[in-house]
């Protein structure tokens, strides 16, 4: 729900972040040292993509940590978001990608990728 | 203590109506699960929304004491 107001202050600073970037990476560790499989996982399929993308270390925020999974109402990370719509989790992503859904969402977004 | 798989299909069948669940012990450690799910009651339902009734059935275990459940949903042919 990013088109609601937050009163909290964690609820508003991820819509904020979400806002900021087309494609936005909610994960665990950083794109270059992912500290978890599916974070890894998620950060390989866009590196694949050839996307740009934002990413935010949970691991270094625990109240973004616990927020992001009442902000998506989805109990893991990673969470992608692209162009402010959350698309899913680790799997989901696999899924799309491997369907060639995930290339297609992001050109329908008018998002530029190399693949 | 991981839960067992056993348990982990009992709650999504008793979630999702029709479910029918395929266990996989990914590591061999009974901690790392694939669960595939299918059942009619995702037709016409987004990917998200299909992962989220899984979440939903397994009532706030996901992500807690179900550290890693690798889902794959969908609809039966």
């Amino acid at each position: 729900m990013t088109t609601e107001t937050h009163t909290d202050p964690t609820q508003a600073r991820i819509a904020d972040a979400v806002k900021a970037h087309d494609v936005l990476l909610f994960m665990k560790g950083t794109p270059l040292f992912p500290q978890c499989g599916f974070s890894s996982k998620a950060v390989a399929i866009l590196e694949h993509l050839g996307v740009e993308y934002g990413s935010i270390d949970v691991l270094q925020d625990p109240a973004v940590r616990a927020g992001v999974k009442q902000f998506s109402n989805w109990p893991t990370v990673p969470q992608l978001y692209i162009k402010g719509e959350f698309v899913g989790g680790s799997d989901i992503m696999m899924e799309m990608f491997e369907e060639g859904e995930l290339l297609e969402l992001l050109h329908s977004k008018g998002v530029p990728t190399s693949a | 203590m991981p839960m067992a798989g056993a348990d982990i299909e009992a709650l999504i069948v008793a979630g999702i109506p029709g479910a029918v669940v395929e266990m996989t012990d990914l590591a061999g450690d009974g901690d790392h699960w694939a669960a595939k799910v299918t059942s009619p009651a995702f037709a016409g339902v987004p990917r998200v929304r299909q992962h989220q009734m899984v979440y939903d059935a397994l009532g706030g275990r996901m992500g807690g004491v179900l550290h890693a459940l690798q889902l794959t949903t969908a609809c039966p042919k």
